[in-house]
């Protein structure tokens, strides 16, 4: 697994983590502070095209991280599953981006430069911030009434790349030159509109264009790991958990955590459609293999401090393929059910007399069952009741600690 | 000629101290944009979360609701979420990223001579009307921002640095909706 970002609960505690927030933010005070974002009139004359450091700053700002973060992923040193990528709500961030637009232009702040400006004390920084934190109380206490169109248009963790169906690197590339034109174009309306001074043509812009764009071309070039060579850097590591049987819960145990409050159990089917619909567990999730991929971001977003997946499939194969994918995907907390459901209906089948084993000797992962009509989670033995067995089974469930994002800056 | 007396030892107050150091120019705006990525890179490299303002302002806002009206909290989801029964709210990363970026910022201003007490606005309006333009922006600016799930530093700069799709489209419109008003306050500024 890639070293970063570090699990920094773990390693040096809830508050040494914090400290560590602390002085990120401290790093981003200061540096907003020397770009001159603590001065309204500066931030403003943005918007009158006479002076574009807002737009220079911001820009360059995204196109280092952004060459840094995926550089970093596509050698193996970042895991961008760990990453938080805010997720998409269309038109709500393109309604409260317009409202923001307005608020900006007005009071001339954002949120986070205000801060900076309440810091060094400037008046109308405080006014600004004390506004914010109005308008926040404001959105807390009348968000109910918007609450349908506020949670519309939601399209999860989704990436420029996703949208565009194209590679990591192009879409990196092509920012990259998107921003170099616009700080070409911002320059000659400064110069237009600001009567500011053309830049000399020092050896610094060159350097720095050329390093950007030398970064963004090795990026297209390395390209990012796959699932499969994310799983074939873990295998050893994971393989030796499947072989000594430590993700493999019994029957029981998945019986028992289903009744346990304390954990929230997504039960996922992976098999076919058919057999889906002949029988399976009450609650469970039909995903068929072929559709693991595309769920993965989901599954890891929707993942809390208490969940935990349970594969399965008719014997074990399938969901042994799919935990793989999972694991190689960081998804935290993935177990398999052990013999399938083919072993759950040895255990809790037994007494229904519309559940017969086939005549023909089983094949592995197919239903060694045959079902008089495809009634799917309405036999018994779909929901079976805790109380009325008594199983014993070594329990393996253990809830790993949720690494990395936790729900970014706007949480 | 004639001079002041030089005899008297100079004394140096906490005046002297907070704002005695010359003024700085600020730095040119491409190098403080690198060191702003430098410093985003880090924090995603570091802890698998970018930079953000708002979020830790709003739970700020919640932590002074909770102490006037915990019942009152409890009513609303939004809120429960944050600072539903034992919760704090001010337990979360991003409060103690927000107390830094005001250190940072304050650290800064002073090393570079640059912490004044002063009102910065545009040159036809009277020091009031700024105030109560920066309050009544700011007031747009905060329910915009929750509205928007982030504001210029949680979405569109960390949004924008992972190729978030939403945060793109959030960072045109929130240009979109400045330049489409800016004529028409253009007497606050200009």
């Amino acid at each position: 697994m890639p070293p970063f970002p570090l699990p920094l609960d773990a390693m040096i505690g809830h508050y040494g983590a914090y400290a560590v927030y602390l002085a990120i933010g401290f790093a981003f005070g200061y540096v907003l502070e020397i770009s001159g974002f603590a001065i309204s009139t500066r931030l403003a004359a943005q918007f009158y095209l006479k002076d574009m450091t807002v737009l220079k700053v911001m820009f360059t700002a995204i196109i280092v991280a952004m060459v840094l973060i995926f550089f970093s992923t596509a050698i193996g040193l970042l895991d961008f599953n760990l990453v938080w990528v805010n997720t998409t709500y269309l038109w709500p961030g393109i309604v409260g981006g317009l409202i923001m637009g307005v608020g900006f232009i007005v009071g001339g702040f954002c949120p986070g430069t205000s801060l900076v400006s309440v810091a060094t004390l400037k008046i109308d920084g405080m006014f600004f911030a004390l506004g914010t934190l109005f308008g926040i109380f404001i959105f807390g206490e009348t968000v109910h009434l918007i609450e349908e169109f506020w949670n519309s248009s939601y399209y999860g963790r989704l990436t420029l790349m996703d949208w565009l169906n194209l590679p990591t690197g192009v879409v990196v590339l092509g920012v990259v030159l998107m921003a170099l034109a616009m700080f070409w174009a911002g320059e000659k309306l400064e110069q237009h509109f600001g009567g500011i001074e053309k830049p000399r043509r020092t050896w610094g812009r060159y350097a720095g264009i050329g390093a950007l764009v030398a970064g963004a071309l090795l990026v297209v070039l390395l390209g990012q790991p796959t699932t499969e060579a994310k799983w074939a850097r873990l295998a050893p590591e994971k393989e030796a958990l499947l072989e000594a049987r430590a993700v493999q819960i019994h029957p029981g145990e998945l019986l028992a955590s289903l009744a346990d409050d304390q954990l929230q159990v997504v039960m996922l089917d992976v098999r076919d459609e058919a057999d889906y619909n002949l029988f399976h567990l009450r609650r469970a999730e039909h995903l068929p293999l072929d559709e693991v991929d595309a769920a993965i971001p989901d599954l890891r977003l929707n993942s809390t401090v208490n969940t935990v997946y349970v594969l399965m499939s008719n014997d074990e194969s399938a969901a042994t393929e799919a935990w793989k994918r999972m694991a190689a995907e960081s998804v935290p907390n993935v177990y398999i059910l052990e013999g399938g459901i083919n072993e759950w209906l040895v255990t809790f089948g037994h007494d229904d007399p519309t559940v017969q084993p086939t005549p023909t000797p089983p094949v592995d992962d197919e239903l060694h069952y045959v079902f008089a009509s495809a009634l799917g989670d309405r036999y018994a033995a779909a929901d079976p009741d805790p109380h009325h067995y008594e199983i014993e089974y070594t329990p393996k469930i253990k809830l790993q600690i949720k690494r990395g994002a936790s729900g970014g800056g706007c949480g | 000629m004639t001079t002041t007396t030089v005899n008297e030892p100079k004394k140096r107050g906490w005046r002297e101290l907070l704002f005695g150091r010359p003024e700085q120019p600020y730095v040119n705006p491409y190098v403080g944009g690198a060191l702003l990525g430098v410093v985003l890179f880090l924090a995603f490299f570091l802890t698998g979360n970018g930079l953000g303002a708002s979020g830790g302002l709003n739970r700020y806002v919640v932590y002074l609701e909770d102490l006037v009206a915990p019942e009152h909290i409890d009513r609303l989801s939004y809120l429960l979420k944050m600072a539903g029964g034992e919760k704090n709210p001010l337990d979360d990363w991003i409060v103690f990223l927000t107390f830094g970026t005001l250190i940072g910022g304050f650290v800064s201003g002073w090393m570079h001579g640059r912490l004044k007490v002063e009102t910065n606005k545009g040159p036809n309006i009277s020091v009031r009307t700024r105030w109560l333009a920066a309050f009544v922006g700011g007031t747009i600016m905060g329910y915009g921002a929750r509205f928007a799930r982030g504001c210029t530093s949680g979405q569109a700069l960390s949004g924008g640095a992972v190729l978030s799709a939403g945060s793109w489209a959030f960072m045109f419109a929130v240009f979109g909706g400045g330049y489409a008003v800016a004529y028409f306050v253009r007497r606050l500024w200009n």
